[in-house]
């Protein structure tokens, strides 16, 4: 039941009302306050400043410390109040949550604290509403990456046993590991930084005598750089060899872009050494020099900041490519239309549409060289709206641009957020199942049995909880389980049981008494259901924490939970935690009595086991056995107090 | 192109105030309702101050602008149900607190209804039971009117019943209970049949007292 809404039971239950004369049973007793007191207040004394509420408001939620009877440990007898040593200002937002049924995370309180406070309240952080959620989570996951960083320190203390292949390999991701790594950091660096120097300088044209032309320095002294260009491609050479013997997966490796790149920087020279003085591919030969510069990539792996860089344009990809789109179209529009204004001019530059690309782009980026000026009047003017339009085209696309590359800096990766994803939907099933949990309580209570035995007294008056002793003692046996609010709730759930005729069920037993109506295959109902009534006992006395149940067949899910939940949630439920079936027979009937040894005399504990076979069973000896737990061992085993 | 920029987002700030404007005249037209005083209620009622107190404080809590309307009360009704879909015989049930048929039920409605409910006579009950059963308020129980109700309150089981629930369950049930209270057989449940047949029959005469020390 959500308790929320606990102040409107007695609405509900008088509205009940209404079945009584479409009733064809006589209803149940109704359950009695055995002290009915009224309601008082109740102080909470928490590091000094007091609080005071309503006892009804804190047994909203009877599953939370303040909610139970676990208060009673902070019982002072001389002052009469609970006295907790925590923190008040947390204990607001705790308080508020039963006041409210809503809570809410204080964004000036620290994370941790937060936490350790709801822990000790018994409040789960999942149901923290939706208003404070993203924020909780945020932090949270700030705080875990944080921590994630402290522990990559550690983690950085050398392994044991580990081959020199690995060895070297984290000695080049991670260079601050060891000095010698950190050398060869250095080195590889000094180096890339020597060559692409060496590019540059080659072409500056350096002391030119008298008579003769200007010369290059790279010409001048061609020996030097050349022994220099060697001296820096062996180096390189030799670190890609080296990273592609201590790569993991050197497949991998190859395929990576620092690898690329490495290979596209060396490449020139060793395709200059094959390749012969021959007057045809000189040329070749000279645009291959300009993949030299490539080398200034391999800084990248020196500077975090230029993969940053490298990521974003890789995902503004598809904002780059509008922009580029855009600006495309506005070229070839305004360029046609500047071709055909200047068509009558005479000596106009403008000899062709293609030509007037260069006079658009130059215009638009507001870059204006000058070297091709309308002279027409419809030139200008036309001119005037493109520098115009200009502006505005590559205004429009960058600040998305901007907003990408401060979205991807700030916040987290593709992958993370798969993972917020993921933990949204695990979050979701947690609040779900918690919500549930209510109608397996009540279903919970009544196979116990407590509750059908109090029924066998409903021959004798209902104001009878005076005169008739025992009733009383099953009532008080019972309210020892089941706060009072939850036994009038269950009891109202089960006057609607008989007005209806009908009981509820999990959906376990839906979907047996399904498997039945489908096959027919009994004569008659009794006997099934009197082979069955010792398992059908045992199967829904076992809960089903809907996150374990393997279940292959998400229609069956769709009965479990309240079919008010839209059924892809359950999908993605079921898909979060599945386990492979094993439907071998021999170990289906294996497991039957399991269950029976469960502990069901707690009303908090839910276990995981059902499986059901996908029904091929026909025949009706494979039907007697009730759906036994499915032999996802894993699952069994765990058993969790909610 | 830095200024663009600023002009562009400052034209976006605009736009959304003057959206809140108006979603604040909205707002303050919304209907907050402040009920009558504790003595008017109680002269109205059968509840004591301190039960009155008691009721307030739940309603409102619920409900701080102090009215419900349908949907709140549909949620609020639902949650009791997890199994099934309470929103029909929510609808039926605010239709019958709504006595004056403006749309939302005040804590006068409220409490009136609960105050027949629980303090009534058996006679007032049974008439609130009719009153609820009688969708069209015409004075009869048809029973396509039933079984509007037998559906909703079928609803209300989910689909996950043991036995099974077939389709024509609810059908069957009206059956029934025209059987039993139809006496002149005319199709129709008037409310001398209903009133005298519910007297004659103990079930539901016992079933009626089952809630009153609810509060």
């Amino acid at each position: 039941m959500a308790s929320g809404v606990a102040a409107w039971l007695p609405f509900a239950r008088a509205a009940a009302i209404g079945w009584m004369p479409v009733a064809n049973m006589p209803m149940p007793i109704a359950p009695t306050e055995k002290n009915k007191r009224a309601d008082e207040l109740i102080v909470l004394n928490v590091s000094g400043r007091r609080f005071e509420t309503w006892r009804n408001t804190l047994d909203r939620y009877p599953d939370t410390l303040l909610g139970s009877s676990e208060k009673e440990f902070f019982y002072n007898e001389e002052t009469k109040e609970y006295f907790f040593d925590r923190d008040a200002d947390v204990f607001r937002a705790v308080l508020n949550f039963y006041r409210t049924g809503k809570l809410h995370y204080p964004r000036s309180e620290c994370i941790t604290s937060y936490d350790e406070e709801l822990s000790f309240f018994g409040i789960i952080p999942e149901i923290i509403g939706d208003c404070c959620y993203e924020e909780y989570k945020d932090r949270r996951r700030e705080n875990q990456e944080r921590l994630m960083d402290d522990d990559e320190d550690k983690k950085d203390a050398k392994l044991p046993n580990m081959t020199f292949r690995e060895t070297m390999w984290r000695a080049f991701e991670n260079p601050h590991t060891s000095t010698m790594a950190l050398v060869f950091y250095y080195v590889t660096g000094f180096f890339i930084a020597i060559s692409v120097l060496t590019n540059v300088v080659e072409t500056v044209p350096c002391g030119a005598t008298p008579n003769t032309k200007e010369v290059t320095c790279g010409d001048r002294y061609t020996v030097a750089f050349f022994c220099m260009d060697t001296a820096c491609v062996l180096i390189f050479t030799v670190e890609y060899l080296m990273r592609l013997f201590a790569a993991p997966s050197r497949y991998r490796f190859m395929r990576s872009v620092m690898s690329i790149i490495d290979v596209v920087a060396i490449l020139p020279y060793y395709i200059g050494l094959v390749m012969t003085d021959n007057e045809d591919v000189s040329g070749a030969f000279v645009t291959l020099r300009v993949f030299r510069v490539f080398r200034i990539f391999k800084f990248s792996r020196h500077s975090q900041g230029l993969r940053i860089l490298g990521y974003t344009l890789k995902s503004c990809a598809s904002e780059l490519g509008f922009l580029l789109f855009s600006l495309t179209m506005a070229i070839i529009i305004f360029a046609t239309v500047m071709f055909y204004a200047e068509k009558g001019s005479t000596s106009s530059k403008f000899t062709s549409i293609p030509a007037s690309f260069w006079y658009t782009i130059v215009t638009m980026t507001t870059l204006g060289y000058g070297d091709m000026v309308p002279k027409t009047i419809a030139g200008k003017i036309f001119g005037s709206i493109c520098s115009l339009s200009g502006v505005l085209v590559i205004a429009l696309p960058v600040p998305v641009i901007v907003s990408n590359f401060s979205r991807i800096y700030h916040q987290n990766q593709r992958a993370d957020k798969r993972r917020a994803q993921k933990m949204q939907k695990a979050r979701l099933a947690r609040i779900r199942i918690s919500k549930t949990g209510s109608s397996n309580a009540f279903l919970h209570s009544k196979r116990n049995g407590l509750f059908s035995e109090a029924l066998e007294l409903t021959q004798l008056p209902y104001k009878m909880n005076l005169s008739d002793q025992s009733s009383i003692e099953e009532e008080q046996h019972l309210s020892k389980n089941q706060s009072l609010l939850e036994s009038q709730h269950h009891h109202l759930l089960h006057c609607l049981e008989k007005t209806t005729n009908h009981e509820f069920a999990d959906e376990l037993c839906y979907e047996q008494s399904y498997l039945e109506g489908a096959l027919q295959s009994y004569p008659s109902q009794s006997p099934s259901l009197s082979s069955q009534e010792g398992m059908t006992g045992t199967c829904c006395t076992r809960h089903t924490k809907r996150n374990h149940a393997p279940l292959p067949n998400s229609s069956i899910l769709t009965c479990a939970l309240s079919h008010t939940h839209p059924h892809h949630n359950l999908q993605e439920l079921s898909t979060i935690h599945i386990q492979p079936l094993n439907t071998s027979r021999s170990s289906l009937n294996m497991r039957v009595d399991e269950p029976a040894r469960l502990n069901c005399q707690s009303g908090t504990i839910t276990t995981a086991i059902i499986s059901i076979p996908t029904p091929p069973a026909t025949t009706p000896e494979s039907d007697a056995h009730p759906p036994p737990p499915g032999p996802a061992l894993q699952n069994v085993v765990k058993v969790s107090a909610l | 192109m830095g200024a663009l920029m600023v002009i562009f987002s400052l034209q976006k700030d605009q736009r959304r105030k003057r959206t809140d404007s108006v979603e604040d005249e909205l707002e303050l037209s919304a209907v907050r309702h402040r009920p009558e005083g504790l003595e008017q209620l109680e002269a109205l009622t059968r509840f004591n101050r301190k039960e009155l107190q008691i009721l307030y404080r739940g309603f409102k809590n619920e409900c701080p602008s102090g009215v419900v309307n349908e949907d709140t009360f549909k949620d609020i009704y639902s949650q009791f149900f997890p199994q099934g879909d309470a929103s029909t015989y929510a609808h039926f049930l605010f239709n019958a607190f709504d006595t004056d048929k403006d749309g939302s039920v005040s804590f006068e409605d409220f409490v009136m209804g609960l105050s027949i409910l629980l303090r009534g006579s058996v006679q007032e009950k049974l008439n609130w039971a009719f009153n609820l059963y009688d969708i069209n308020k015409d004075g009869y129980i048809t029973k396509e009117e039933m079984l509007d109700i037998m559906k909703a309150i079928y609803d209300m089981m989910g689909k996950c019943t043991y036995p099974l629930l077939k389709d024509d369950t609810p059908r069957q049930h009206v059956e029934i209970f025209f059987q039993k209270m139809d006496k002149n057989k005319d199709g129709v449940v008037t409310m001398d049949e209903f009133i005298d047949c519910c007297q004659n029959d103990e079930n539901i005469m016992r079933s009626m007292q089952l809630f009153d020390n609810v509060i």
